[in-house]
């Protein structure tokens, strides 16, 4: 089975700071893949290359057997145009630290505003689909509301509903977690053990280690641009072999 | 899947009890319980205050009986208000401002977005377009449209051919004029507008597959007007006012309209009154409905609006009668 993301070698510098110092890495499909690090490390911008928010400056990336915002004739590589990368993008969900809602539209809006613009649904499907989502997450009663009337743990799930109404068959989840409310990170986590259950694959970058162990089918630990050590994540968690794993994880457990 | 019922309820929108204008006059309760001794003090006198103000008292009286001592007729100011061709005017007026306005936001909005794109010659296209129109007079373009012929005669689109001097008539003159030079200001307001959303909101649009074009008509222009929306109204204002200078390449409007009478029956400072009059009341009634609209697109934005004007006047009355409740 092709593996749903593979990098090889993925290099990213911002001008000339050097952030992703060649990224080996293979998700198969269904996995939950945990990604964890220092802040600064180079998380979110590699989780952004995936679906290319960030050009990579070196390396090649599949999703699901496609290079990533590239085509390959040859041995020639040509960028795909604006249209073709916002196709590529519509398979991959992605879920932001900061939710990220359209704060101008209703919970319902927020979720339908893909499927009708992108895909041309109807509004009425969408809508359907929408309310049964909303549903999902445990948000059925709060359809109609804006996201300033929703705590930070309703909006963080309205928006994995909003990234599901495209029907993703990737999800990458940036923190979604970091901003909530410690009382809040729960119901979030529910939303995503079930959804990884239900067999999505997941990349999740993320500081709750207790989800990783639990949920989690690997981990990666990432350190200055480099991955430093993977495997299960009970194994990496509860021996560590790096001894920058070891000072890391001695700070967040 | 997570609990069904809710443990944190979602904040509700609270409405305050604004007891009106907190500059207070009457007798306003607020909710404390049984009040503490009050403070009693002889209060600081101001007597600056009271010179002040009958000096500026004075000054005012003798302007009004200036003006009724001068040679003004004021029945004919009376006379001219409602004249035909002033009304016209005013309609014109009106008019140019309103199409002067609706070039200027279209193709500020499209500049805004030009100057914000990665294109080095969008940008420098955009930039140099908003260098030249600001830094240079209304009345200086106004007067270079309306003499357009004098350089290119005849006007050849290839598929339209005609003479210039039929084509640039006063009121096209006075329209690209204004409207040209308006997109200019417009599209530095546009520019603030959407550089104050969230980059974020970018990011989520194109991550759920969205183009760049539809990001910026779908989830970026919409939360810009919030900020666009109050200095437009400012800009329309502006308009109504700036249109006067159309009168200068013989575009029918108020001014021009009072000229006209005034060439005809000699009451030149009566006429201009009758201008200033109709000014007046255009800017105050477009300033009236400039506060609604600003206070509509506070909506959402805070989670309770201020009271109008008119709701402060009632609630003051209100708290005149019954000091107990100085509910909105
Ligand atoms: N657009 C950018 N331009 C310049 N530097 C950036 C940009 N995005 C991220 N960086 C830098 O890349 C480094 C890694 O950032 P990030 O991927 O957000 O780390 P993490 O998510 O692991 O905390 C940081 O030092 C950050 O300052
Ligand atoms: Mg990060």
């Amino acid at each position: 089975m092709t593996p749903m993301v593979k990098a090889e070698g993925v290099h990213k510098s911002f001008g000339h700071a050097h952030i992703l110092k060649g990224i080996d890495l293979e998700v198969a499909q269904g996995e939950v893949f945990c990604l964890v690090g220092p802040s600064g490390s180079g998380k979110s911008t590699f989780l952004r290359c995936i679906n290319h928010l960030e050009k990579i400056s070196a390396g090649r990336l599949w999703v699901d057997g496609d290079l990533v915002g590239y085509r390959q004739k040859g041995d020639k590589l040509y960028e795909l145009k604006e249209r073709e990368v916002a196709a590529q993008r519509r398979d991959i969900g992605m879920v932001f630290q900061r939710f990220n809602l359209f704060p101008h539209m209703t919970a319902v809006e927020n979720v339908m505003e893909a499927p009708v613009q992108v895909k041309g649904e109807t509004r009425a499907v969408a809508r359907e689909r929408a309310l049964k989502l909303l549903d999902r997450v445990g948000l059925g009663e709060r359809t109609d509301h804006y996201p300033s009337q929703l705590s930070g743990g309703q909006q963080q799930r309205v928006a994995i509903a909003r990234a599901l109404a495209m029907e993703p068959k990737l999800m990458l989840f940036d923190e979604p977690t970091s901003a909530l409310d410690p009382e809040l990170v729960g119901e979030v986590l529910d939303v995503m053990r079930d959804l990884a259950e239900d067999g999505m694959t997941m990349i999740v970058v993320t500081h709750e280690m207790g989800f990783a162990r639990e949920v989690g089918d690997s981990l990666v630990f990432m350190d200055d641009g480099v991955v430093v050590e993977s495997g299960h994540p009970r194994e990496v968690l509860t021996n560590p072999r790096h001894e920058r794993t070891k000072a890391f994880l001695s700070k967040v457990l | 899947m997570s609990d069904p019922e809710e443990k944190v309820p979602a904040p509700t929108v609270s409405i305050t009890k604004d007891s009106g204008g907190a500059g207070g006059t009457g007798p306003v309760a607020k909710s404390s319980p049984v009040p503490p001794e009050a403070v009693k003090a002889i209060p600081v006198r101001h007597y600056g205050r009271w010179i002040s103000a009958v000096v500026v008292l004075v000054v005012l009286a003798m302007l009004v009986s200036a003006f009724a001592n001068a040679q003004i007729g004021w029945s004919t100011v009376g006379d001219y208000l409602d004249h035909e061709t002033i009304i016209a005017g005013a309609i014109n007026t009106l008019w140019i401002t309103l199409l002067a306005m609706l070039l200027g936001v279209v193709l500020g909005t499209i500049l805004a977005v030009m100057r914000l794109s990665k294109n080095p010659v969008m940008s420098s296209v955009a930039w140099g377009y908003i260098w030249v129109f600001r830094g240079t007079p209304v009345l200086v373009q106004l007067l270079l449209w309306y003499n357009l012929a004098l350089i290119f005669p005849v006007l050849d689109l290839g598929f339209y051919r005609d003479e210039m001097n039929d084509v640039m008539t006063p009121f096209l003159a006075a329209l690209l004029g204004l409207g040209l030079n308006e997109a200019a200001y417009m599209a530095e307001i546009s520019r603030a507008g959407i550089q104050s959303v969230d980059e974020g909101q970018t990011e989520a649009a194109h991550a759920l597959g969205m183009t760049r074009a539809r990001t910026m008509r779908r989830i970026v222009l919409p939360q810009a007007m919030r900020v666009i929306i109050p200095p437009t109204g400012n800009e329309f204002i502006n308009m109504l006012k700036t249109s006067s200078l159309a009168y200068a390449i013989q575009y029918g409007e108020l001014l021009l309209s009072a000229t006209k009478i005034s060439s005809r029956n000699l009451a030149v400072m009566e006429l201009l009154l009758v201008a200033t009059i109709w000014y007046l009341l255009l800017t105050s009634v477009f300033s009236v409905g400039q506060y609604y609209l600003e206070r509509h697109f506070q909506r959402g934005s805070t989670r309770s609006l201020p009271s109008t004007p008119w709701q402060k006047v009632k609630a003051n009355l209100f708290s005149l009668r019954s000091p107990s409740q100085g509910g909105v």
